[in-house]
């Protein structure tokens, strides 16, 4: 099979890749900090909306039915945009996407400018066109940010979101050549704003990536903050949008719900300051030729599975980053993916086929937190732990039954199916942990895989007698005269029915 | 009422004074406790980590004892999440037909402790005393699996001689979760640091849970820093009164 993108081939293993992040105490800060104002916007935003949860449940409808029907409508898409003058190009994998742009790209300048393409991240298409000697020039601030820093998007809304404005002019006094420059926002987004134009007036090619795709019209929409993304869509000749075969709705009114949910979950604003939707090529207005690349890159292979496929509802909001707690920790580098947090703990190695990011669907608590913000309500706690399951059995068959968790999981199992063995089990734990015991009287040193416990915590000793044991033991005597004493509260109330 | 208990694989062979406590609450309120001895897990570990196959005898387990119990009382809101969340997908997959209706009768009659009292039972004063200075973590399953609200924070107003200091932050998730523990040690630490700032902000003496796998983790981290601060299951702190205060040691 075709390699998908360069980063493919790196391993990637979410403990160890957090491991120095966790000694990034400037970057854990900003991610904090970033997370947390926009958890506080969205709460404010999302609670003035009496109707949230039933649009959350709109949302999930017409994704939902926008996948079972996918096939239909990427058709439909295809000849609507194909009659409004646009055209389109379909990708099976990221390299095939990669050679379309390619080869549309080229024109005299050698440079082309982008906006707000998570998917061409997935592709890797940055390297590719530098490779082939033209220059992309990130017009989102954040993506910007990123692309000047050569470092890598952290954040699916706000790729920059690991750094701060004082590491952002630290950048751009050296890219830009501006040592005077000051460090407030406003300040940032002039010498921005400088050094772009420049940009959108000379470059005649524009890349996107698209939030939706409208069968019924064949119009792309792009929601934004900056008004850089309007430049990129207006100014140059020709634009070429990428996106995946997920982003599809139905219809043009499908918007209403979506544009409702995406800016309130994705940045806590009511709308977004720029919403552009285009629909083919009209002449003296716009680019004049105009391209959509559709790319699979296995996401049918998600559709597949009908226990995991709701990742494709993702609208990339983000809210699910900002409010999980692992990701809060980590950051986005330690999910080795632009899909970071959970969105990316379930998406990343399904994209992967299993075959790596295995411990990604591991990389969460189960805690919730990420179902509850998630707008198009993806369950995603419940598909990290399908994906444990296939994580388990995609082990190759002949390690599967001596790996090293599964004989535990095993051992476990035939110990809680015998009520003389678990008893057996207490009584040998209690026997096996003495010489564990410290003086304080608590375990504060394990063994073996045991010892990521006790790496930041002590463990209390089994007691001398399990609840069953005293269970047993207790008079007979007690237990009746326990429930003939009279009770302390009043019998009356306590079989008020549940209400 | 004859309740039914399921104590947990962990607080049985970990914690046997939350047991003591459940019982001791609920036959002061005047009900009679089933303990069935052949019980042993919910299965939650297996399922959790990936075993779905590996879970289902346990899931058959729990269904086959509890099959007629009128009601079953659970002190752990993650194992009552994991029979809400995942039982029925777990019995569907089985293919067992039997197994689909056994779930289905018997999940209506599964209450957390707390959540069994209050919603169920109708009491909201257990007639617990308990002098001491409390804060409460709102663990994640109780809260987003199980919607308890307020629910154990109301049972701990009603608690004579008790102060409850509200923590900051309080349904910020610890870090625990199962073998997230283990598999992420490092991360799981820092996600614990975090967390221990807001509870030890609080100053008080004990942190309380519906959930004995947080505080597990929570007391760890305590213990390990020599804080003054211990953590308690709610419902030990609700079986106290001013004759015994119910503590480990009734368990010896
Ligand atoms: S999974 Fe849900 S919350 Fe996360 S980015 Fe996608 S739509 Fe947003």
């Amino acid at each position: 099979m075709t390699p998908t993108s360069e980063r493919e081939h790196q391993p990637l293993d979410f403990p160890s890749a957090a491991l120095p992040l966790l000694h990034d105490a400037q970057m854990r800060g900003n991610v904090r900090h970033a997370t947390g104002v926009i958890q506080g916007k969205r709460f404010r935003v999302v609670g003035e909306m009496p109707d949230w949860q039933l649009l959350r449940e709109a949302g999930r409808q017409i994704r939902a039915h926008s996948l079972d029907y996918l096939d239909f409508y990427l058709e439909q898409f295809e000849q609507r945009c194909t009659a409004a003058g646009g055209h389109v190009h379909w990708a099976r994998d990221a390299a095939e996407a990669n050679r379309i742009v390619l080869q549309l790209a080229q024109n005299p300048t050698g440079r082309v400018i982008k906006i707000k393409s998570m998917t061409t991240e997935e592709t890797g298409l940055n390297h590719a066109l530098e490779a082939a000697g033209i220059q992309p020039i990130e017009t989102d601030l954040a993506e910007l940010i990123v692309q000047l820093g050569h470092d890598k998007p952290s954040h699916i809304v706000v790729p920059a979101l690991h750094k701060n404005r004082h590491q952002v002019r630290e950048l751009f006094v050296r890219a830009m050549n501006l040592p005077h420059l000051g460090d407030r926002p406003e300040d940032l987004a002039e010498a921005a704003r400088v050094y772009l134009r420049q940009q959108f007036l000379s470059t005649p090619v524009a890349i996107s990536g698209a939030n939706f795709l409208i069968a019924e019209t064949g119009g792309v929409c792009i929601v934004e903050s900056e008004g850089n993304g309007r430049m990129c869509l207006t100014l140059p000749r020709k634009l070429i949008s990428v996106a995946g075969i997920d982003k599809i709705i139905p219809r043009f009114r499908d918007l209403e719900v979506m544009l409702q949910l995406l800016p309130r979950s994705a940045t806590g604003e009511r709308m977004n300051p720029y919403n552009s939707v285009w629909t083919g090529v009209h002449p003296g207005d716009g680019p004049q030729e105009f391209h959509v690349v559709l790319l699979d890159n296995r996401r049918t292979e998600v559709l597949r599975d009908p226990e995991a496929r709701e990742t494709l509802h993702c609208i990339r909001c983000g809210a699910c980053q900002n409010a999980c707690p692992v990701y809060r920790q980590t950051g986005g580098h330690a999910y080795g993916s632009v899909y970071a947090g959970p969105i990316g703990a379930i998406l990343t190695p399904q994209l992967a086929l299993m075959k790596r990011g295995q411990s990604l669907p591991y990389a969460s608590t189960l805690c919730g937190a990420c179902y509850e913000v998630c707008p198009v309500k993806i369950n995603i706690p419940e598909v990290l732990i399908h994906l444990r399951g296939r994580v388990v059995t995609g082990r190759p068959r002949s390690l599967r039954a001596l790996h090293p968790e599964a004989i535990i999981m095993r051992s476990m199992q035939w110990m809680f199916l015998s009520e003389t063995r678990f008893r057996l089990a207490q009584q040998f734990g209690r026997i096996a942990q003495r010489p564990w015991i410290r003086r304080s009287g608590w375990i504060e040193r394990l063994p073996s895989i045991l010892g990521g416990w006790t790496r930041t915590r002590d463990l209390r000793p089994l007691p001398p007698q399990s609840f069953r044991e005293w269970f047993q033991a207790r008079p007979r005597s007690a237990i009746e005269s326990a429930s003939k004493s009279p009770p302390q509260v009043s019998p009356e109330s306590s079989e008020v029915p549940h209400g | 009422m004859r309740i039914a208990l399921f104590v947990t694989c962990y607080n049985d062979t970990l914690f046997p004074e939350v047991g003591i406590a459940v019982v001791r609450v609920l036959e002061r309120l005047g009900h009679t406790i089933d303990f069935p001895y052949a019980q042993t897990c919910c299965g939650q570990m297996h399922y959790n980590t990936g075993y779905l196959p590996e879970a289902l005898p346990l899931v058959r387990r729990f269904v086959d004892i509890f099959r007629d119990s009128e009601v079953v009382c659970v002190p752990s809101s993650s194992c009552v999440g994991m029979m809400r969340e995942h039982y029925e997908k777990i019995a569907l997959a089985s293919g067992d037909k039997t197994l689909q209706s056994d779930v289905s009768a018997l999940l209506p009659r599964v209450y957390e402790f707390t959540e069994l009292l209050v919603h169920r039972l109708g009491i909201e004063d257990v007639g617990a005393v308990y002098p001491h200075r409390v804060t409460y973590h709102a663990s994640c399953h109780s809260l987003r699996n199980l919607h308890l609200g307020d629910v154990p924070i109301r049972l701990l107003r009603n608690v004579r001689d008790l102060e409850l200091i509200p923590m900051e932050a309080t349904d910020l998730c610890c870090g625990f979760g199962g073998t997230f523990s283990i598999k992420n040690a490092d991360v799981s630490g820092a996600m614990l640091e975090e967390k221990l700032q807001y509870v030890q902000k609080t100053q008080a003496e004990v942190c309380t849970a519906c959930d004995n796998s947080c505080l597990m983790h929570i007391g760890g981290a305590l213990h390990r820093q020599r804080a003054k601060m211990r953590t308690e299951h709610i419902a030990t702190i609700l079986g106290s009164d001013s004759i015994s205060p119910a503590t480990r040691k009734d368990a010896y």
